[in-house]
């Protein structure tokens, strides 16, 4: 079993957290950096992936700009999505190797990851066949969205609603899904949760569920 | 040298990709493994690097076409590289700087002339037109030639729901014969299938009712005689104290139903000691293959789930990474699933090994036969409270017959007797932190 380095940075704008993946990536790849776990939240942001459809941000530029939230194109896989600061996001910057080179077990890692994740928390959560991410109630607690680079180097990853408001959805049809709704470990537990409270948790099953011994290490990066 | 470019496999169960975007455009030189194009397939999106250094010579499908794994998208010319395959990684793109709301230029519509068609011939396609890995796979494990198949996709392709419906219309291992059929050849002509050698006749008038074996009951009465022709099959019995087990389960039932939602059995402890003794004794997690035993690292446990129009092994992949509640939900999944026939055919195929309960009916314990080209199937029997001497006094226990049959063929008696004593240890001192 190997190491996955497992940091929480607390809140990065998203422009400089896609410039740490960046970095990280390419120091994956030569070698220079070990496979690590960016665990974050992001300001208010909205982001597009690949394959998203413009049409599912809901507000206008000049009502975004009021609000002082951008978007950004994220270079992943997936639709529209939001962050924002009650989110607990985070991007495995790993190689998979072997037999993990596996685009869809690597996805469906992450969800058993992040389903372990909130049933710590007494949250029962599954997936649902066709709608990648974690779901609970018919509602999307954690939503995923990766990249695989040269190397089979992943980047991007997901990101657990954890905190209570859940206001900022309200700007976008969430991955494109329109009849579905978004929930968090806060409003299923009824109590307050915050993503740094989180980040060790999610730490270590994401870690198990990719095979992989976490170690914690506080102030990386 | 021309190289072909091929939309990549990025997983098992993808058979196809869209491409999203062209790195580099005709006539461009590129490095071996820097990035040439990007594909979305479901949630990821991954940068495909150049598999050798060369100049882009062809772009045969554009930013939003999606392609078959395999296929031929782009060809390199190798001979123009001199000059560039001497860069590797010095070439990386430099980081965009994230830039808000400006999305990637799209490559412009009236952008690069099309090269010159290449005659379509040149690539090798084998037999029978183009085969996705995904459709050769299907036709492998059900024994068919694919070039018996009618393709419905792009220029007589075979695509994945071809081979499927054909797998469905019964026409694996069906007659080898590759004539169309004469129809002037009598029926009685037809050779008899392996699976009955000698006819059975009635007279007429016999009291009995001829009826027609489904599909799937073909299929079974083929890979039980198969099976039984290719392993030396040889079965052990262990008896096993359950009682642990038992009351985990009563103790942890409703809370698995709170927390996890889903109903705990007791079948994911057998999976949970198999995947402890498979780790231990490799062989019985093996295949054969000619003259090599081939060891499979993953440990993907087939688990039999009865149907009432037969039987059915759909297959939890890795399942010594999951936690024992992951393993409850899956099992549960796949087994509600696989009733309400919802099983896709990878949820199915890969198993490593097998386990069955024939005890649900009160029957003290089965000698199964080996699910090929898998080496060992376990059958565990039902549990039920027997007297038993524990410390020199008569106890009541939960007790259970624990029995395999494993291919002599690979697989030593005192391995499986080895493997299988595990097991039981396994079961009989079961770790209840592991709920």
């Amino acid at each position: 079993v190997s190491d996955l380095r497992c940091a929480f940075l607390g809140r990065v704008p998203y422009a400089e957290g896609l410039g740490i993946q960046e970095r990280l990536v390419a120091a994956v790849r030569r070698g220079d950096a070990p496979d690590t776990l960016l665990l974050l939240t992001h300001p208010d942001v909205i982001t597009l992936g690949r394959t998203a459809d413009p049409e599912h941000v809901l507000v206008s530029d000049a009502e975004r700009e009021r609000a002082g939230v951008p978007v950004f194109d994220a270079g992943r896989g997936g639709d529209v999505t939001y962050h924002g600061p009650g989110q607990l996001v985070g991007y495995p910057i790993l190689a998979l190797r072997d037999g993990r080179r596996d685009a869809h077990r690597y996805l469906r890692n992450l969800e058993e990851g992040l389903i372990a994740t909130v049933g710590a928390y007494g949250v029962s959560a599954a997936r649902v066949d066709g709608l990648t991410g974690v779901w609970t109630g018919g509602a999307k607690i954690a939503a995923i969205g990766v990249r695989i680079g040269t190397g089979w180097i992943t980047s991007h990853g997901f990101a657990l609603n954890c905190g209570s408001d859940l206001s900022g959805f309200s700007m976008i049809v969430p991955c494109g899904i329109g009849d579905r709704s978004v929930t968090s470990l806060s409003a299923c537990t009824g109590r307050e949760i915050a993503p740094d409270e989180v980040a060790p948790v999610a730490a270590s099953a994401v870690a198990a569920a990719l095979g992989r011994r976490p170690v914690w290490e506080p102030a990386a990066a | 040298m021309r190289v072909d470019v091929v939309m990549p496999q990025m997983g098992e169960s993808i058979a196809e990709g869209t491409i999203t975007r062209w790195m580099k455009q005709i006539g461009d030189s590129v490095s071996r493994d820097e990035p040439l194009f990007e594909i979305s397939t479901d949630k990821v999106d991954a940068e495909i690097p150049s598999p050798a250094a060369g100049k882009l010579v062809e772009i045969k499908n554009q930013a939003g076409e999606t392609v078959p794994v395999n296929q031929v998208v782009a060809i390199l010319d190798t001979d123009a590289s001199a000059a560039v395959a001497a860069a590797p990684a010095a070439t990386q793109p430099a980081p965009e700087p994230p830039k808000a709301a400006a999305p990637p230029a799209p490559a412009p519509a009236a952008a690069p002339a099309p090269a010159p068609k290449a005659p379509e011939a040149e690539a090798p396609r084998g037999e029978g037109g183009f085969i996705s890995p995904v459709v050769r796979k299907i036709a492998d494990e059900h024994g068919i030639d694919p070039s018996r198949v009618t393709g419905t996709g792009a220029g007589g392709r075979v695509t994945k729901k071809d081979i499927l419906d054909f797998v469905a219309q019964g026409g694996a291992k069906a007659a080898p014969a590759p004539a169309p059929q004469a129809p002037s050849r009598p029926a009685a002509a037809a050779a008899p299938s392996p699976a009955a050698p000698s006819p059975v006749t009635f007279a007429a008038g016999a009291r009995v009712e001829r009826q027609a074996m489904s599909p799937m009951r073909k299929k079974i009465a083929e890979h039980m005689i198969e099976s039984r022709r290719t392993s030396a099959h040889v079965s052990s019995v262990y008896e096993v104290d359950m009682t642990r087990v038992v009351k985990m389960r009563e103790a942890f039932k409703s809370v698995y139903m709170e927390r996890h939602g889903t109903k705990l059995t007791i079948t994911p402890f057998f999976v949970k000691a198999a995947c402890d003794a498979l780790r231990a004794w490799p062989v019985i997690n093996a295949s054969v293959d000619g003259n090599d035993i081939v060891y499979k690292k993953d440990l993907n446990i087939g688990v039999a789930v009865a149907l009432d129009w037969g039987l059915i092994v759909p297959v939890v992949k890795n399942a010594d990474e999951l936690s024992i509640a992951g393993l409850t939900r899956k099992i549960n999944d796949l087994a509600e699933r696989a009733r309400a026939k919802k099983l896709v055919p990878d949820e199915v195929a890969g198993g490593t090994f097998t386990i069955t309960n024939p005890g649900i009916f009160g029957n003290l314990f089965g000698l199964p036969i080996i699910n090929q080209p898998q080496v060992a199937i376990m059958g565990c029997g039902g549990i039920e409270k027997r007297p038993v001497v524990v410390d020199d006094a008569i106890a009541i226990r939960s007790m259970m017959y624990l029995s395999m049959s494993y291919d002599h063929r690979i697989v030593d008696g005192a391995v499986a007797d080895q493997f299988l004593a595990m097991v039981k240890k396994g079961l009989q001192e079961f770790d209840e932190s592991l709920l």
